[in-house]
């Protein structure tokens, strides 16, 4: 029924990368997200599956502490990165953000050349002194993002002149520029077609050997082609989290089986 | 009689309606499928009636004068108007039209009388006829309309296109205007060149628009040279630009970016008030508390400043301009997608860079527009100037003397007893086609900027 999880049953156990204890989230007086407990290893793809509105986003956007952004946002409980506190007042959310990077669901080029979009993130960190150091970490995080041999003649071009696709994956050497430790991504796949997706699906399995994924996605064949580990959330809760193999196989859960056989959603 | 031609008009146009309307049903009633619902039916008949018949009535209204005028000079007696002026006409005309109305001066000829009572006559028969034209023209729509009630007949289309051409109407209506605003200044201005050359009014260094009433008068040679009145335009605006830029831009970045829902329910009312006051107001506030600040201030640093200064007007100027910018850019920074700003927070921005790097550059366009078109503004102010910077037009740059401006000088050419043949007055007209050349030129400029640098997001 579902393509085989790329190497999912298999599954070495990688150290801990984040880890989330009782974590509860509350837009104004919604409560969105309740009492999660998650672990998210390095070198791994982690996918968060589940109906629309179930919370994934939200949970994978408090990683990164964008949630911040949204004044009537509050969130409880304990989530760690390398063993320490993300909401630690002594915690910058900046420099934060620039260990945990992100991709977002609608391709989101800023209106800037190619080569402008990928330096945004290293020039704002510092993280070259010369302009030959600048362009070789751009050529990297293009090369890394799969679209270098694209735009590699049209550098100084609008980013939003790309397809979806390319904007898609402009968007990832954008996020990978910085060198971050874990990438979130969140339904990257939703607005791109399946050629692009493929492509997208490449990209993810391959960042793998580097950063800690974490990816939302609405679809379950993706989840178990790039996941090594699947988180199911309904209303809020995390209702099953474990080896993708295991998830879309033999779920635990009466509620994971109705969701991947399709009858709730 | 004007009124009830009217009414009947309204009339027909609902009697038409209602007509066509209940055919419409009949034919449904009677088990036959229409093209148009009944409403187009009765919609069809009232438009037929409405436009035609309106514009009809509006034309003869607008025409009657002129042909009961021409048959009244017609049935004058022989001879009577020969070897007179128009001038002499149109006074005779205008005797004959105040004895009509009752108003009778002296004794006037019996050839005057009888044509005073001709034109009374003949207003009546007009207004009768009107009204009776009125009544078959709409009879005979309404009975045309009426026959075109079938099961296959295209009403909606009809209403459609009779819809159409009416907001096609209304579209050329800015166009006509348009044109005639600037036919009417480069007629005038072009009368003003034939007393005036036309280098003299462009490079002339020297204004003062005044016209010798005598031959051999002294010292009343007038100048017209426009540079003194176009600098003192420039000296108020730039002033005006360089404090409401500032303002304006900080405000709307720090409403939009950082202030908390509180302020901002409080400073956004206020900069609507501001924008609502009245630039007299705002001349008030010029002359009364600005210019004596100034002037104290430079008193005080020992420095000479008149009490008409063109900073006073360009800083109340400037402040009157903080509404107008701030709202662009605030309409601009909200336009940028929150995806970008998003986008740039994941990469590890601080808000700061995030406004400077991405929104700031996403909402240049949307700024700069507003800003030019704020110049336009300043250029174009009047109220502030009169009142705060003064009649005497200075060949100068230096914002603490008193200046004039294009705009000032027109009100002062205008006002009082004006003679169109003059060139004093007619200057005026030719002030008037700079100040419109240059906003025309910066509104371009400002549509370019706008369109070129636009960034297309989904």
């Amino acid at each position: 029924m579902y393509d085989t999880p790329a190497s999912g049953k298999t599954a070495v156990t990688n150290e801990v990368k984040i880890a989330a204890r009782k974590v509860n989230v509350f837009y104004g007086d919604t409560h969105a997200i309740k009492d999660v407990d998650v672990e998210i290893e390095d070198k791994t793809v982690t996918a968060f599956i589940g109906p629309s509105g179930c919370g994934k986003s939200t949970f994978l956007r408090c990683l990164n502490r964008m949630n911040d952004t949204i004044d009537i946002c509050r969130v409880e409980g304990l989530i760690a990165l390398d063993g320490e506190d993300i909401y630690a007042p002594s915690i910058d959310p900046v420099q934060l953000r620039a260990k945990v990077g992100m991709v977002f669901q609608k391709p989101n080029p800023f209106p800037k050349s190619i080569y402008e979009n990928v330096a945004y993130g290293p020039k704002i960190h510092g993280m070259a002194r010369t302009r030959a150091e600048l362009d070789e970490i751009v050529e990297r995080a293009l090369r890394r993002g799969a679209i270098w041999d694209e735009v590699k003649d049209r550098l100084q071009e609008p980013g939003t002149g790309l397809s979806g696709g390319q904007q898609q994956r402009l968007c990832i050497a954008r996020a990978v520029a910085t060198e971050p430790e874990v990438l979130l991504m969140d339904e990257p796949c939703s607005a791109l077609d399946p050629i692009a997706t493929a492509q997208v699906e490449e990209l993810i399995d391959e960042l793998r050997e580097q950063y800690s994924v974490v990816i939302v996605t609405h679809s379950m064949q993706q989840a178990a082609r790039v996941s090594q580990k699947t988180a199911f959330f309904h209303l809020g809760n995390l209702v099953e989290f474990g080896e993708t193999g295991q998830i879309f196989t033999n779920p635990h859960d009466p509620r994971t089986e109705s969701y991947i056989t399709g009858r709730i959603g | 009689m004007t009124l009830f031609a009217f009414l009947i008009l309204f009339a027909a146009v609902v009697i038409g309606y209602i007509l066509n309307l209940r055919a419409a049903r009949a034919i449904r009633a009677g088990g036959t499928k229409l093209h148009s619902l009944d409403g187009f039916h009765g919609g069809f008949s009232a438009l037929v009636t409405l436009v035609p018949t309106f514009f009809f009535i509006i034309l003869w209204l607008m025409l009657q004068g002129t042909v009961i005028e021409s048959m009244i000079k017609a049935g004058l007696p022989d001879g009577t108007l020969d070897g007179l002026g128009t001038g002499q006409v149109q006074l005779i005309m205008s005797e004959i039209r105040s004895i009509a109305g009752g108003r009778i001066f002296g004794t006037p000829e019996d050839w005057k009388l009888e044509a005073a009572e001709r034109l009374v006559s003949l207003r009546s028969t007009s207004s009768l006829l009107l009204v009776v034209l009125t009544i078959a023209l709409t009879a005979g729509l309404i009975l045309l309309t009426r026959k075109t009630v079938r099961a296959e007949f295209r009403a909606r289309q009809g209403v459609e296109r009779i819809v159409l051409g009416l907001m096609v109407g209304c579209a050329t209506v800015a166009i006509f205007v348009t044109i005639g605003i600037v036919g009417s200044l480069v007629f005038e201005t072009y009368r003003f060149f034939e007393m005036v050359p036309f280098t003299d009014f462009l490079f002339g260094t020297s204004w003062e628009p005044q016209i010798p009433l005598r031959e051999d008068q002294i010292a009343a040679k007038g100048a017209f040279g426009m540079l003194p009145v176009f600098l003192g335009t420039m000296v108020i605006a730039t002033v005006a630009m360089v404090i409401a830029v500032p303002i304006g831009l900080f405000s709307a970045i720090y409403l939009h970016e950082f202030a908390s829902p509180k302020i901002r329910a409080v400073i956004k009312p206020v900069l609507e008030i501001l924008a609502g006051v009245p630039t007299v107001v705002y001349g008030f506030f010029a002359i009364l508390v600005i210019a004596p600040a100034i002037r104290s201030f430079g008193t005080d640093l020992g420095l000479p400043i008149a009490p008409n200064t063109a900073l006073a007007a360009g800083l109340v100027m400037g402040i009157m301009l903080v509404p107008f910018i701030s709202s662009f850019a605030d309409d601009a920074l909200a336009a940028v997608p929150r995806s970008l700003r998003d986008g740039s927070l994941a990469l590890g921005a601080t808000q700061a860079e995030t406004i400077s790097k991405v929104l700031f550059p996403a909402a240049i366009p949307g700024i700069v527009g507003g800003i030019l078109l704020a110049v336009s503004r300043a250029i174009g102010e009047t109220m502030i100037v009169v009142m705060a910077a003064g009649l005497i037009a200075k060949m100068t740059i230096n914002p603490l003397d008193s200046v004039t401006t294009v705009t000032v000088q027109i009100v002062t050419l205008l006002i009082g007893d004006t003679a169109f043949d003059s060139p004093k007055t007619l200057a005026a007209f030719a002030l008037g086609m700079v100040l419109f050349v240059m906003t025309l030129i910066i509104n371009i400029f400002a549509l370019r900027i706008v369109r070129k640098y636009r960034e297309i997001y989904d």
